[in-house]
């Protein structure tokens, strides 16, 4: 049965507790911020920060509105990643999350380059990709994922996919019956159904998701299509993979090296 | 809290004051979002749009320190549109009751009748002769079941309360007229029969010079609409430190001793006879009336075989207080002046977490000693560290005690709910950290030792006291069991250890038989096989109300909702049969399900209904609830009025001369500001607040990396017109002054990053448009994230009757740190 989690962003308090639960359980170190006048910190995703919770303010017509949301992989059914791959590391597993096996992962970046939600980041000293693994490690032991463990709220969920999909609508028509008529769910089509997905009281670009018409880039389709099946070209096309992201791979090296000398 | 979390499912509207649930109480959110789903309203009530506002169905900004105009326009509000609980209101409280005729209120001034000058407290106290009830010959309460005598309390209320018009709220507080109107019309509703508000509140209403009165209102407004002792109701206090109640409970207040006894004072309280005259009310049914069992069991635990009927049970050697105020401002004040030579500090950080602490700092240097229990090095006892202080400047001793945390001990913590849960302790304490129990049990054994031994001016009271709660006879190590069964309650007939134990506090008596550390604790450990704190039975999905009564210990005797009488009509019916605790036969006889909880009337289960008809409400004298504080029962207002913060741009516009909470005691000349001079130096209004990633003073989580990252620095929150004023943008540092930081002709500032956000908004108030920021207090200057001490701003002056600093709603300068 596909599990998937849901943030229904209209109950979420934005306590980060999810947001320190996931670096807890995953042992990821702290990375060194500034003071971010909207309060989201640290400012993007990185191979120690694999989901963060994001705060958008609007005033419209005299009426302040806060809205709360999360940045973390939405594990996709039409996983960009996934079709990249030269080398098959990256595998749909019994839940339903995509995740990485390293013992395969040859280090190429291009899953990171293509990820349409940026959602992935590259661990330049490991030399593999890095993001949520929806806690496989703790939902194969009977746990809940350290995220909607934390979560107080109930903001977060997890569970069958098809349940919350169900839940979800019904909680949107809840808030359209209250008069809401921008609440909707994410994640139930876009890339042919998400792993992560929410209930959204506002357009998804409130909460810095991509628009519902999101697509799987043509390039990683093509790839998936014309070239994965040659693998004798995987090897060229690891280093053209490489020298497209080269400027990415720098930033992120970047930052992986602050948090080191954070670390040390 | 009156009631728990467990039965907030039953709520029908939710009313947030004081308090920003979401942010500092976040573990509530659980039990709120589960009502919510049931269809339950929340009203945020808060000058900024916070977490909680975010959850909201209606968000009421209010200026700072202007929540007594808000709960006032809410009661004319209910009285003008009879939205009251009319049952409940005529036979469970005190409206009826008829009051004195000279009992007045002075429109100009805000003064209550019997108004007079404290020389000792520089400010005012009230003779309460006016504020009595009248009594008939028999000394019975005059009474007018019509409520229509000009002289009872529903009427005085419906005087003093017509000028809380929405208009004039709106005026004092800001908020438009529309969104009070809606709060009001909303929350009001609960005052059906059968339906439940619930008020929750934090330290936003108790920091101010009127909190008390600010507390006592939501307590008026909960009689008023029928909601105190029925699921889902209550007014319930939400904790923040995870035992904080349990503090309380044991007496961390200056002006009690455990289980909420008044401190023996000096002159009120020369002898054991006058403490029990004075202070046990006289009707037998309120539950008071029990009060020298509690006292003298008390005395009998301290003293043991020492105390004896002969010798008023050691009486004499307990401390008593002088006639002045020890809490911490004056605690401060007096090392200032050199009269506290030592200090001893126990897991608080009073110069980060109390007011004007670049002051409390200074004083502090005027110790000869200094002992600091704490996991960290805190900014209290190492406060040479700070930048610009000489160390050798500072001639006092100081002694760091490591202690354990809360994970590596053994023992029971109260909720706020009253909850008093056994926790085992995780793990061992790292080095020579210890348990607060064991150190403060060998500082009692040592000193002990050194007064058998050097003997000293009086050295019975501590000889001679019997304190057995050494492991096998070892004083260094406490058997924290032995102080379960001290608190608990045990017989001193000399019975053997494990059947000595009091099942509850109904088994205490006031003649030496029973010793007992705090009777309110009666029955959470009675017995060393399965202590009730130590229960762990759930309720099954869809049985019980969510009170748990299988899940740890409640006091008192393991109740769950107070004043559960009042969920009933007078005959006896539940307002409603959904959430029905109790009920009665025809005969009269009750059939409950003791399951559900505790009754809370006299006699409990053995009571015939004919006999609880006049005594809902049984820890008061009058047994109903006091709407009204009659003469004796406190020391403000016996209505709650609005008062101005200490330090206001504003009059008062309801009473135009009067000064701020008149009966708050004013400790310091020339602290706060007072002329229009000085309201133009500091014309911004200051509110000051934890946020959800930093722990109070920040000691545990500024040295939590993962919280670091999320919450790296302190910051000021400030609307966008004041930024665009001053000058300022988002992040930029700020530099924020206040009078206490104003020395010598020269203006002191501390720091913060700017956060500016259209969450705050300028209040309109009598026409002019005022700013209002806002700060977290969690910083200091030690441990891995350093900040700027917030509380170096704000005023020592504290509230009427408990001295709790204003830590809100003071007056401070703001500018753009050049750099």
């Amino acid at each position: 049965m596909r599990k998937a989690i849901l943030l229904d962003t209209s109950k979420c308090i934005a306590c980060r507790g999810c947001q320190v639960a996931c670096k807890n359980w995953n042992q990821l170190p702290a990375e060194d911020t500034v003071f971010n006048s909207n309060f989201e910190n640290p400012p993007e995703l990185s191979p120690i920060t694999w989901m963060r919770v994001t705060f958008k303010e609007e005033m419209k017509d005299g009426k302040f509105k806060w809205y709360f949301g999360s940045d973390r992989c939405m594990h996709c059914t039409d996983a960009a990643c996934m079709m990249v791959c030269p080398v098959g590391a990256i595998y749909r597993t019994e839940t339903g999350s995509v995740n990485i096996n390293y013992d395969k992962c040859i280090g190429c970046n291009y899953c990171v380059a293509n990820c349409p939600f940026e959602a992935m980041s590259f661990d330049r000293e490991a030399n593999h990709p890095v993001k949520c693994t929806m806690c496989i490690d703790r939902t194969s032991n009977g746990l809940l994922p350290a995220c909607v463990k934390a979560c107080p709220a109930g903001a977060l969920q997890y569970g069958d996919r098809d349940k919350l999909a169900t839940r979800a609508s019904a909680r949107v028509a809840k808030l359209q019956a209250e008069g809401n008529n921008k609440a909707g769910v994410y994640g139930l089509e876009e890339v042919s159904g998400t792993g992560t997905m929410y209930v959204l009281e506002n357009d998804p670009d409130y909460y810095g998701l991509p628009s519902a018409d999101i697509q799987v880039p043509f390039k990683a389709r093509a790839w998936n299509v014309i070239f994965k099946p040659l693998r004798v070209l995987a090897v060229i096309a690891v280093a053209l993979g490489l020298w497209g992201n080269r400027s990415e791979s720098k930033e992120i090296q970047d930052a992986a090296s602050v948090a080191k000398g954070k670390e040390s | 809290m009156t009631n728990h979390w467990g039965d907030y499912i039953y709520t029908d509207v939710f009313m947030n004051i004081g308090g920003n649930t979401a942010e500092s109480h976040i573990i509530s959110m659980k039990h709120i979002e589960r009502a919510q789903r049931k269809g339950a309203k929340f009203i945020a009530v808060d000058p900024r749009f916070t977490h909680t506002a975010a959850i909201a169905d209606i968000h009421v900004p209010i200026r700072s320190g202007t929540n007594l105009a808000y709960v006032c326009g809410l009661m004319n509000y209910i009285i003008q549109n009879e939205r009251h609980q009319k049952e409940y209101v005529k036979h469970y409280t005190n409206a009826t009751y008829l009051i004195h005729e000279d009992f007045d209120l002075d429109e100009e001034t805000g003064y209550f009748s019997g108004v007079q000058d404290d020389p000792i407290r520089k400010c005012k106290k009230y003779d309460q002769t006016t504020w009595n009830y009248q009594r008939d010959a028999e000394g019975n309460v005059l009474r007018d079941m019509d409520m229509q005598d000009p002289n009872c309390v529903w009427q005085i209320m419906k005087r003093i309360y017509s000028k809380y018009t929405i208009k004039n709220v709106s005026d004092v507080t800001g908020c438009p007229e529309e969104t009070l109107e809606k709060a009001y019309n909303l929350y009001s509703s609960t005052g059906e029969p059968g339906k439940a508000g619930n008020i929750m509140y934090a330290l936003g209403i108790t920091h101010f010079t009127h909190g008390a009165q600010n507390t006592r209102s939501l307590c008026v407004v909960q009689l008023m609409l029928g909601n105190m002792g029925i699921p889902g109701g209550g007014v319930n206090a939400q904790r923040g430190q995870s035992n904080v109640q349990g503090a309380t409970d044991q007496a961390i207040l200056y002006h009690i001793i455990p289980g909420y006894l008044g401190v023996p004072r000096a002159a009120r309280h020369p002898d054991l006879a006058t403490y029990l005259d004075v202070e046990t009310p006289k009707v037998k049914e309120c539950w008071w009336s029990n009060k020298p069992k509690y006292m003298v069991s008390l005395l009998k635990e301290f003293w043991g075989d020492n105390a004896t009927a002969a010798n008023d049970f050691c009486y004499d050697y307990f401390p008593k207080l002088d006639h002045r105020d020890h809490s911490q401002i004056p605690i401060y004040k007096n090392m200032g002046e050199g009269e506290v030579k030592g200090l001893i500090c126990f897991a608080e950080n009073p110069v980060v977490g109390g007011s004007s602490t670049k002051t409390k700092r200074d004083y502090q240097s005027k110790l000869d000693w200094f002992v600091c229990s704490d996991i960290f090095e805190t900014e209290s006892v190492a406060w040479w560290y700070e930048d610009g202080v000489n160390p050798k400047e500072i001639q006092t001793e100081v002694f760091m005690l490591p202690a354990a945390a809360c994970l590596e001990r053994e023992g029971t913590k109260a909720n706020s709910s009253r909850w008093i849960q056994w926790m085992y302790k995780a793990q061992n304490p790292p080095g020579e950290a210890r348990w607060d129990l064991q150190i403060a049990y060998e500082l009692f054994s040592r000193l002990q030792d050194a007064y058998a031994s050097g003997g000293g001016a009086f050295p019975e009271p501590i000889t001679k006291l019997q304190w057995d709660y050494g492991m096998d006879g070892d004083k260094s190590q406490v058997d924290v069991v032995k102080v379960c069964r001290a608190l608990n309650g045990y017989y001193t007939d000399g019975r053997p250890y494990e059947k000595s134990f009091v099942t509850n506090f109904v088994g205490l008596q006031d003649d030496g038989s029973t010793a007992c550390g705090n009777w309110l604790y009666g029955g959470y450990y009675n017995n060393l096989k399965a202590p009730a704190c130590q229960s762990r039975v759930t309720e099954a999905p869809g049985e019980g109300l969510g009170t748990q009564r299988g899940w740890s210990f409640a006091w008192p005797l393991n109740r769950r909702i107070v004043y559960n009488r009042c969920s009933a009509d007078l005959e006896g019916k539940p307002w409603n049969p959904a959430t029905q605790m109790f009920w009665w036969d025809n005969d009269g006889n009750l059939i409950a399900d003791k399951n559900l909880d505790t009754p809370d009337w006299p006699g409990g289960w053995n009571t015939n209904f004919e006999q609880l008809r006049d005594f809902p409400f049984i820890m008061l004298p009058e047994g109903r609830g006091r709407l009204f504080a009659a003469a004796g029962a406190i020391a403000d207002a016996p209505l709650p009025i609005h008062y101005e913060t200490a330090e206001s741009l504003f009059p008062n516009l309801f009473y135009p001369k009067a000064t701020y909470n008149p009966v708050s005691e004013r400790f310091y000349e020339d602290h706060v500001v007072e002329t229009d001079e000085e309201r133009a130096r500091y014309p911004y209004i200051m509110n000051t607040y934890r946020c959800t990633e930093h722990y109070q003073t920040g000691i545990m989580t500024r040295n939590m990396p993962w919280l670091n990252e999320i919450a790296p620095e302190l910051y000021i929150e400030m609307d966008p017109e004041l930024a665009s004023n001053l000058g300022i943008k988002p992040g930029d540092m700020v530099e924020i002054g206040s009078k206490r930081l104003y020395k010598d002709g020269k203006q002191g500032y501390i720091e913060a990053r700017a956060c500016v956000t259209e969450r705050l908004q300028p209040f309109v108030v009598h026409g002019r448009k005022v700013h209002q920021v806002g700060m977290p207090f969690n910083w200091g200057y030690m441990g891995m994230n350093k900040g700027s001490i917030t509380n170096d701003l704000s005023p020592s002056v504290g509230c009427a009757i408990v001295s709790t600093p204003e830590y809100k709603g003071f007056l401070c300068c703001i500018r753009k740190k050049e750099v």
